[in-house]
């Protein structure tokens, strides 16, 4: 953060967030959403370097179909630890509280979030959590798998199942703080003008990913209690020793847990809404359609759990119900993909590193969507349920989802957060290293899992090892694609070219105002007249309308000139 | 740093936060704020409801007898005690709003009062239901779950478990695991209640709340009636379930 003192430009001159103050004692008791976005952005990196080891273990255990590297014990201790890091730590808060935290009061001119204290809070909640969870894997780690089964869970593992749940209990909150938070900053705090249907689609796929934070959140939080307190206590009701029933917990459990999958993705499409609309300068194809999508698949993801039950002795007409809904979420989704496409169509597409991300997400998310179909199918589900298939499909949401949609908003905003530009033949080389190794490592495991290969084991038959080696081979591919970002990213804070307002001369409303921003984002509070994604105002579109009537052509200098 | 523009005289409010507009944006984004939270809570206390209702259907007949072994006197003197303490919170709300700062604090202390109230009475129970051994579990070291059962035709004994037909003893443990993770997550809300209501007296006893600022009370009383309003759902679904099967 010291280079920003060396700045000798007029811009950099000027008092921002980041120079407003100095010192420890600024950044860990500020109130400013744009710092404490700063410090999540710090902390889930962290805990992604951490559970990207644990992959890479897996993944060199996986190498061989011996049991070799790892035992038995040990393997089950490394992929649920992954899971829980990338889950709880990771992908939960990665794109609402890095960028969401940054955006949501700039995209819709307040000065901060409703709640700034609260918004320092979960951060510090969400950090208690990490450290909880870190001391549990430290101390003897656990092997329930992420999903903490009962009984497993309750009674047989001998591991540390109630550290690690106090852990994701309370980061869980920081979770469910950020949501109340983002609810209220855009219920009561959008600058005049700035109607609902003005809103930058970023800002409606956040409203409906706090729904989901506050609506499913609360439950896994209650789960984990009662687990604790049955581990703990022997009092229970998961456990078939006390009457329990332990399809209770997977029912409670995936109630949060597949609605918290919308939690991953649904930021993510907010980003991706925002760089095809602004990388096609063109405004987005049924604004309406894909707002309203997004709540959509909030409120549809709640009533899909059941498919996680297919084979858990869940009743088979549930099993049909859960699944003519699962195939309903798929709707809104392709709504979604079909309106970014529609959008390209005759755009002004600039082939920038964020865009590259975008459209990267595109096909990796629709390969992950269309496989959750087969698993949506009760009688594919049970030959697919447990293998590999299961796992090509998650992480292609997740990390072909998810992930791409969070590097490609980091680098789109990246000029606005920190004030520089990173280097663009660096960003876009390391976002076809990240697809490439993305694809190599996950799309053998769809085969591998069609094949039978079952999920979790250290050891396999040698038959699927042609497609361990290419996984294995894809996620080193994939690991260099993410240290090359991670490298430049760091190296731009201090030597990256300054940033104007406006690099990417658009017309949002983060865009009007300095890079990096002041402490309260506005010097007077912004009046909105424009609609979202209006690259032209309307005289300039007819007068390029009666132009093109005319057979001349227009540069598109021209239609993006304010 | 330039300022941004503010609206009106209210600017100068010293209970303006300086991200706010105006206290009424400010007004409205606290009671959101805690409507939304409130919502919160139903999901939360939701997990247990649900594992109610799924029990309950699964083991009636043990439900109905752990349930009938509850003190019903208390458990209704509490809900009355609830109710009168969620009238003096609306009061207290109102005293803030027309600025009758006597009133606003006799209100709240009452309120306190009776919350206080109503954990002693909790508090009671739970000792009972110690010295009958109905703590589930090893939620209590050394004190394992080990009612005595009323067997048929022997006197009446309000210290015993009488068990209707088909009613297992490990399920009604399980009634209890479920009746003290209920009442004791709710108890606990009573007591974070309590706290935030003597925060709120001491502000209303300095004066700081009247007409113009009065979000603060307002908010903490949507918390109070909420908290009320479980325990208007857990004293039916506790306490007067099967009572009709007793004897």
């Amino acid at each position: 953060m010291k280079a920003f003192e060396t700045f000798e430009t007029p811009t950099a001159a000027r008092v921002n967030y980041i120079n407003a103050e100095y010192g420890l004692k600024s950044w860990l008791l500020t109130k400013d959403h744009k710092r404490i976005a700063l410090l999540y952005l710090g902390s889930i990196s962290a805990f992604f370097f951490i559970g990207g080891l644990y992959a890479m273990f897996i993944r060199l255990e996986l190498l061989t179909p011996q049991g070799d590297l790892l035992s038995s014990t040990t393997y089950n201790k490394v992929f649920t630890q992954h899971g829980i890091i990338m889950v709880f730590f990771f992908l939960i808060p990665s794109i609402p509280a890095t960028l969401g935290n940054f955006l949501v009061p700039m995209m819709i001119g307040a000065k901060d979030l409703a709640f700034p204290r609260i918004n320092l809070l979960s951060w510090y909640l969400y950090l208690l959590g990490g450290i909880i969870t870190i001391w549990a894997l430290l101390a003897g780690g656990v092997d329930t798998g992420w999903t903490f089964y009962a009984p497993y869970s309750t009674t047989f593992s001998n591991s540390y199942v109630v550290a690690t749940g106090v852990g994701i209990f309370i980061s869980g909150f920081s979770s469910i703080l950020t949501g109340l938070n983002f609810i209220v900053t855009i219920h009561t705090m959008r600058a005049p003008g700035m109607t609902w249907f003005r809103l930058p689609l970023f800002i409606w796929s956040h409203y409906a990913t706090s729904l989901v934070m506050i609506l499913g959140t609360p439950v896994i939080a209650i789960t984990i209690l009662l687990l604790a307190f049955e581990r703990l206590a022997h009092v229970g009701i998961f456990d078939p020793a006390n009457g329990g029933d332990p399809v209770l917990f997977q029912h409670l459990f995936w109630f949060y847990s597949h609605p918290a999958v919308y939690i991953m993705v649904l930021p993510g499409m907010g980003v991706v809404s925002e760089l095809i609309a602004n990388f096609s300068r063109k405004n987005i194809f049924g604004y309406k359609f894909v707002a309203f999508s997004s709540l959509a698949i909030a409120v549809f993801g709640f009533l899909v759990w059941g498919h996680h039950l297919f084979v858990a002795s869940q009743s088979v007409y549930a099993g049909m119900i859960f699944s003519f809904l699962s195939f309903a979420v798929a709707i809104p989704s392709a709504i979604k993909v079909f309106n970014w496409t529609a959008t390209l169509y005759k755009g002004s597409i600039s082939y920038d590193t964020p865009m590259l991300y975008a459209l990267g997400f595109i096909g990796l998310f629709t390969v992950g969507g269309m496989t959750g179909l087969f698993l949506a199918s009760l009688a594919v589900d049970v030959h697919l349920s447990d293998t590999y298939f299961i796992v090509a499909h998650f992480h292609y949401i997740m990390v072909g989802g998810t992930l791409l949609a969070y590097l490609g908003g980091l680098h789109y905003w990246w000029p606005k957060i920190t004030g520089r530009m990173y280097p663009e033949g660096w960003g876009r080389f390391s976002a076809l290293v990240v697809f490439v190794g993305f694809n190599l490592t996950f799309l053998p495991q769809f085969i591998a899992g069609y094949l039978g290969m079952p999920r979790r084991y250290h050891a396999y038959p040698p038959e699927f090892q042609v497609f361990n080696v290419l996984s294995t081979a894809g996620a080193s591919i994939l690991g260099v694609g993410l240290v090359i970002p991670f490298i430049y990213l760091l190296w731009s804070m201090r030597y990256g070219k300054h940033a104007e307002p406006n690099p990417w001369h658009l017309p949002g409303l983060e865009w009007r105002t300095a890079s990096p921003p002041p402490t309260e984002n506005f010097l007077a509070t912004p009046i909105v007249t424009w609609e979202a994604y209006e690259f032209a105002p309307p005289e300039e579109m007819q007068v390029i309308g009666k132009l093109k009537n005319e057979g001349l052509e227009v540069a598109d200098a021209v239609i993006d000139g304010k | 740093m330039a300022e941004g523009i503010t609206v009106g005289h209210e600017a100068s409010h010293p209970a303006l936060q300086h991200h706010f507009e105006n206290l009424e944006q400010q007004r409205e984004a606290g009671a959101l704020g805690m409507w939304v939270f409130l919502v919160t809570e139903i999901m939360f206390f939701g997990g247990m409801f649900l594992a109610y209702t799924l029990y309950r259907t699964k083991f009636p007949a043990a439900f109905a007898s752990a349930s009938n072994h509850l003190d019903l006197t208390l458990g209704a003197v509490n809900t009355v005690v609830l109710i009168l303490s969620s009238f003096t919170m609306a009061l207290a709300v109102y005293s803030a709003q027309v600025g009758k700062r006597r009133n606003q604090l006799i209100c709240l202390i009452l309120t306190i009062l009776l919350g206080l109230t109503f954990l002693g009475i909790k508090a009671v129970e739970y000792r009972d239901k110690y010295e009958d051994s109905l703590i589930p579990g090893s939620l209590i070291p050394g004190r394992p779950f080990n009612p005595a059962v009323q067997e048929h035709g022997q006197p009446y004994d309000k210290h015993k478990l009488h068990l209707l037909p088909g009613a297992n003893v490990k399920n009604v443990e399980m009634f209890y695991w479920i009746y003290f993770a209920m009442t004791g997550m709710h108890a606990v809300h009573m007591i974070i209640g309590v706290g935030v209501l003597l925060v709120i007296l001491y502000f209303s006893w300095r004066g700081r709340y009247g007409p113009e600022y009065h979000n603060p009370v307002e908010i903490s009383g949507l918390y109070w009636h909420f908290v009320d309003i479980v325990w208007i759902f857990l004293f039916p679904l506790l306490y007067l379930l099967g009572r009709h099967l007793e004897h």
